[in-house]
């Protein structure tokens, strides 16, 4: 090789190479308390929205006289929020556990069917239709069953989450599996790379990308079906969640306390998509083109 | 416009200009600057030996057909022809991608495992440079050695040393995506030769390079191949490529695929800018030009 060159038709200029591409995009905005000022509108306008239409509420509340067993003003809810604190918070964490064991399940067995489906195609055809059936049926209709089935009420809420999260999981990593570079693959037969290296350097980060994707329909699903199971078992004790919680206070009219439940569950929900997002924005910047900053 | 297409036409009118008033000194040249047939059965086994390959894909088509070819030590051979002649496809087989549906291919010099198949020593370069997106450059020239069980030291000081051979040294950790076309095909073929191969097989793998780009490439590739001294067999429907860069072109024609011409080019080693303008080069590409354009019409 004659010295050290590059192939680049221009002489070399130092934003050519490394993350030092992506650099000067981030280094040329200024930041406002830490973010970059375009990152504000995007946080700042849904709030915006968001005050805009409660003050709307609150308004129509008043003005209009709706009793609060109708429909509660925004600051009514939140009185109730911090009053019954105690109460709900101790149902948020019940719910929460449910939740992220549902998806933490969904997440070991979706990948690990993945992996076995594309190993043999013979378990694939035999078992995939069975995790449709799973996810084609309402889980409302099924969650009775299980209930009588699994005796403990815990371990049939968590089943119930399980069954709506880990199908998304599943088939968007048969997917992503099945979708690494085919010359990759023969560049992989080339050395003569045994199944599990295969499966380890190329097939598996080839698959994450849409594992991620899953997982983040997932972690939604996995709340949904912790709620609505809890909502069919209809269980009461020390031991409830928040879907419980709701039922009780509506029984008992206190629509307020019904509105303070299902503000902290969409909250959650919103909480799982962030986490999920930012999970999967830190495992992908580098290198996948949903992860990229594009100047044009 | 890509500059590769524009090119290519080119290459095909002049060949049609020159082609009646080149056949006057094609003789002469025939025997000044290529000479054949290959000398087989003198002495040195060759280094891959594919005698009567054939390959029928499954749904009919005759990709390749019968063809016999002796790849010696040392040499930098051409596979040259238009698209669906088979070259493609014959340098896979090459490589055990892919078995022929009749003939074989064998490797005289190389030992052979327990259940007779050749112990292959190659390096392959495809068309795309096939990196791996997630993994940055010295982790992608690293793969080969870890998949060979490498330990992970000795894997990195070799793929770094590999890297800075072509050209790429302060880019090790920079992702496929932060590198240029050629940059990239730069760590497919650091990829390629960091096990040290006896022989190394690209697929095409400056055809979608810009023309600067490629001539770089070209002039750095023999240069390896110079110092490194391996068996190159380089795949390209570019005249101008394949006489520059080899000693041997083989001339191939299209359906079905098969060996039109083997041709030596008795040009000297190293080549530079200086052989690309001189008279011989231009003389050279007019004759394989010619060759190329009998392989077409057949």
């Amino acid at each position: 090789m004659s010295a050290p060159s590059l192939d680049t038709t221009m002489p070399h200029v130092p934003h050519d190479g490394t993350d030092a591409e992506a650099r000067p995009i981030f280094a040329a905005e200024p930041r406002i308390l830490g973010l970059p000022a375009s990152a504000w509108p995007r946080i700042l306008a849904p709030i915006a929205v968001g005050v805009l239409a409660l003050g709307l509420w609150e308004f129509l509340v008043r003005w209009k006289e709706i009793p609060p067993y109708i429909l509660p003003g925004p600051v009514l809810i939140g009185q109730t929020l911090i009053a019954d604190w105690g109460t709900l918070s101790g149902s948020l964490w019940i719910t929460l556990r449910i939740t992220f064991m549902a998806l933490f399940a969904a997440v070991v067995v979706g990948v690990t069917l993945a992996v076995l489906f594309t190993q043999s195609k013979w378990l694939e055809m035999s078992l995939l239709p069975y995790a449709v059936v799973l996810q084609v049926t309402p889980i409302v209709a099924i969650a009775p069953l299980i209930i009588i089935w699994a005796g403990d009420i815990n371990l049939s809420l968590l089943i119930c989450a399980w069954i709506v999260a880990f199908f998304p999981i599943l088939s968007n990593t048969i997917l992503g599996l099945n979708s690494a570079d085919h010359n990759l693959i023969n560049f992989f037969q080339l050395y003569g790379a045994t199944r599990w290296q295969t499966m380890r350097y190329l097939k598996l980060p080839a698959a994450l990308p849409y594992f991620l994707a899953g997982l983040k329909i997932s972690g939604g699903l996995a709340l949904i079906g912790a709620v609505v199971a809890e909502f069919v078992a209809g269980t009461g004790g020390s031991e409830s969640g928040l879907a419980y919680r709701i039922l009780e206070a509506g029984y008992q009219l206190k629509i307020p306390r019904v509105f303070a439940a299902l503000i902290m569950i969409s909250l959650s929900g919103i909480a799982i998509f962030l986490v999920t997002s930012w999970i999967s924005h830190l495992l992908l910047r580098r290198w996948h083109e949903s992860a990229l900053k594009r100047e044009n | 416009m890509d500059p590769g297409s524009a090119r290519r036409r080119r290459s095909v009118r002049d060949g049609r200009k020159t082609f009646d008033s080149s056949k006057m000194d094609h003789q002469a040249l025939d025997t000044a600057y290529l000479s054949r047939p290959h000398v087989e059965g003198s002495g040195a086994k060759p280094l891959v030996s594919v005698r009567h390959v054939s390959k029928q894909f499954a749904n009919g088509t005759l990709a390749v057909r019968d063809v016999n070819l002796d790849l010696g030590t040392g040499e930098f051979i051409s596979l040259l022809g238009p698209s669906g002649c088979g070259k493609s496809t014959l340098l896979r087989m090459i490589a055990g991608l892919g078995a022929p549906s009749t003939g074989t291919i064998d490797w005289p010099t190389t030992s052979h495992d327990a259940s007779g198949k050749p112990e292959r020593d190659l390096g392959f370069v495809f068309q795309d440079p096939t990196l791996m997106p997630w993994a940055n450059a010295l982790s992608n020239v690293m793969m080969p050695l870890i998949l060979k069980h490498v330990p992970k030291r000795e894997a990195e000081a070799r793929s770094a040393e590999m890297l800075a051979l072509v050209g790429l040294k302060g880019f090790e950790k920079s992702y496929p995506r932060e590198l240029s076309g050629g940059m990239k095909m730069r760590v497919s073929i650091a990829r390629a030769l960091v096990m040290r191969p006896k022989i190394l097989l690209m697929d095409e793998p400056f055809a979608a390079l810009d023309e600067i780009t490629r001539h770089r490439l070209n002039d750095d590739l023999l240069e390896l191949w110079w110092k490194t001294k391996f068996t190159a067999v380089f795949v390209t429907h570019s005249v101008f490529e394949s006489v520059y860069l080899s000693k041997r072109i083989v001339v191939m024609a299209a359906r079905p695929g098969r060996v039109m011409a083997d041709l030596d080019v008795d040009a000297p080693y190293p080549r530079d800018e200086l052989f690309r303008t001189s008279a011989d080069y231009a003389h050279l590409c007019r004759v394989v030009s010619g060759k190329l354009k009998e392989a077409i019409g057949s």
